[in-house]
């Protein structure tokens, strides 16, 4: 793979060229401990380099919350709508866990039927990583998300007074070569940093969770009442599937115009929490109990889509933690399942 | 970037598009319960759309909505898709309000289908209660159409009153066909005048003689107790797990593996069934 180092002072003239592949998003300060990706307004202080976790993911730009997927009229059934799928869009700022939270959704949208909506936008967004330093809820190392070796155009990682440039692609490598001036090769001294900072993000994290023989141990904890004592805490909000990365559950509706002859069919983010989620017309629940649906979605990120993809769908980023408005904790809870906590 | 995915996209087949279908005709079968007859309106593709026997389309209410049905016609007689639909839900109900003629949108099949490749060549056994029938239709008339695949071919239909049963002008016939050993039930008779079998669906074991469970494929569709009390009369007469078939429900919005609202365990109802063995399902908790 093709390495280079880039002096921190460059940042600017680097982001001002992104902006020739397309729109450039990166995540700015939001509140005390928040941020969103907002578009880049040409002022590199404003980025929040040391942003770990937007509130919503970069799930956003390639699988919006809500998008009309057909536009219908009576006549002529209906019609694909997704005039905005084309634009080019540059993601600045994306760390390892939201790279493998991709793949993630990769597997799903491809497969026998190939979600176009969601694979016109991964084809036209660019990805630029940055490096990170975990916090007290980042546990992306025991979810083996902590690291990249592909999935990007471009990745930054922080050695202090340089940029180490990874180039992952092709289109990676044409934005390099637009401005050869800015980079210099990497040396011996890059190695050993590199090798440094490794060594210290390594060091750094707080979190861990031992996921070995966990789809067995859950299969044998299927019963246990901690998941109906958690049901009764969850407050069925949502709010872990919509910051999750690696939640890609839907709802698909119809709405009509007042001619009542056209309208749209649109989906939007839904979670295996609500209600609803496994109900049937007639009105049978097969999930009928909240602690069942909790289990639900814990069960399916580390046990069945791990069964279908060989990876957990968790990338450990640590959303759901900090997003729960009942303090469920997703790493302490599995923690307690193993028999390593008492209580979660 | 795409890594480890090659992603051959194909705008111009969007898998989610439902394709316009005309409603040819509509034969109320019970109360609530109508059989609608839908053509695609593009000849070349209602003629090469391809069935197997169980498997299911999503049916589409033009300005309401879309949701999964079950196929009752068999691959066997091409051209025309067939639902046996009870009037139950949002888009159900806007079905039965439209007259013959009306266009509705319809994509599939999906599903995996009975395993038909593996029943070939063995007995036939196929239990339905109520509205079960509608799925087991489609097997039922692939069996019938391609008689000499099969050995034995058994038909139990339980329904709750005379007026409950389905596809009632084909049973007068089927009853009497030589090649099918055709039984029907009713829980109740009101009327009095059935002239066939009261009491439930497994009371209609005892007409079924000689059956030999390691030569017989049991396929099973109805209501939750249906299951229950069939599986059981099935596993005291020795059927193995994996030769009894089962047809799931779940409300499959997507139909094609990615909305994960018809998820069971590690399974997607839409892709992995609708017809899971009973070995799948006693593995897959929530199944039933």
């Amino acid at each position: 793979m093709k390495s280079l180092r880039m002096a921190k002072r460059h940042l600017p003239k680097f982001l001002e060229s992104l902006g020739k592949w397309g729109k450039v998003y990166v995540p700015v300060k939001l509140g005390k401990n928040s941020y969103r990706w907002e578009e880049f307004d040409g002022e590199v202080d404003n980025i929040a380099l040391d942003a770990l976790r937007t509130v919503i993911p970069a799930k956003k730009f390639f699988y919006k919350p809500r998008e009309v997927m057909f536009e219908y009229d009576k006549t002529n059934g209906y019609t694909q709508a997704c005039a905005e799928c084309e634009e080019d869009v540059i993601l600045f700022g994306i760390h390892s866990c939201g790279i493998h939270s991709l793949e993630t959704l990769d597997n799903i949208f491809a497969g026998k039927y190939v979600d176009n909506y969601y694979f016109t936008r991964r084809k036209n967004i660019t990805i630029v990583g940055t490096s990170c330093m975990p916090d007290k809820h980042c546990f992306c190392k025991s979810m083996g998300a902590d690291t990249v070796d592909e999935g990007y155009d471009i990745f930054l990682t922080d050695l202090g007074d340089d940029f180490l440039i990874g180039v992952g692609s092709s289109k990676g490598d044409d934005i390099v070569n637009d401005n050869p001036d800015i980079y210099e090769e990497v040396d011996e001294s890059t190695t050993k940093r590199y090798l440094e900072f490794r060594n210290k993000r390594d060091e750094s994290f707080e979190l861990v969770l031992d996921t070995s023989d966990l789809p067995t141990i859950l299969d044998f904890q299927y019963d246990n009442p901690l998941w109906d004592e958690l049901g009764e805490r969850c407050l069925a909000c949502g709010s872990c599937s919509m910051v999750c990365p690696t939640c890609y559950c839907y709802n698909v509706d119809d709405t009509i115009n007042l001619d009542s002859e056209t309208g749209e069919r649109w989906r939007e983010w839904d979670c295996c929490l609500f209600r609803d989620h496994a109900l049937v017309a007639g009105g049978h629940n097969f999930r009928e109990n909240q602690g069942g649906r909790l289990k639900h979605r814990y069960l399916h990120k580390q046990q069945a889509y791990l069964g279908d993809f060989g990876r957990t769908a968790c990338v450990g980023c640590g959303r759901c933690i900090v997003a729960c408005p009942a303090n469920i904790d997703y790493v302490e809870c599995l923690k307690a399942m193993r028999g390593e906590m008492t209580s979660a | 970037m795409l890594s480890k995915q090659t992603v051959k996209l194909d705008p111009a087949n969007n898998p989610y598009k439902p394709r316009l279908a005309r409603i040819v005709s509509i034969k109320p079968q019970a109360p609530d319960h109508k059989l609608f007859q839908l053509r695609f309106e593009d000849r070349d593709y209602a003629e090469s759309f391809c069935t197997r026997p169980g498997q299911f389309a999503e049916l589409s209410i033009i300005g309401v909505g879309e949701c999964p049905i079950s196929i009752s016609s068999p691959p066997t007689r091409k051209g025309i898709v067939e639902m046996c639909v009870r009037r139950t839900g949002r888009v159900t109900n806007a079905l039965f309000d439209l007259p013959t003629n009306s266009m509705v949108g319809l994509r599939g099949p999906y599903g995996n289908g009975y395993p038909v490749e593996d029943m070939e060549g063995n007995d036939l056994l196929m239990i339905a209660g109520g509205l079960g029938m509608a799925p087991l239709r489609s097997l039922l008339w692939y069996a019938l159409d391609n008689r000499a695949r099969f050995n034995r071919v058994i038909l139990l239909y339980g329904t709750r009153s005379p007026e409950d049963l389905l596809f009632r002008e084909e049973f007068d016939d089927l009853i009497t066909r030589a090649d099918l050993e055709c039984h029907v039930t009713v829980d109740k008779d009101p009327t009095g005048n059935w002239p066939y079998n009261v009491g439930v669906v497994t009371s209609l074991f005892d007409k079924v003689d000689n059956l030999n469970p390691d030569t017989t494929y049991a396929a099973i569709c109805g209501p939750p107790v249906v299951y229950k009390f069939v599986i059981d009369q099935l596993l005291k007469l020795n059927f193995s797990k994996g030769r009894i078939l089962m047809s799931l429900e779940r409300m499959m919005k997507c139909g094609i593996g990615k909305c994960l609202h018809c998820s069971i365990g590690h399974k997607y109802t839409c892709l992995d069934g609708p017809i899971f063995t009973y070995w799948d399902a006693i593995n897959l908790r929530e199944s039933i």
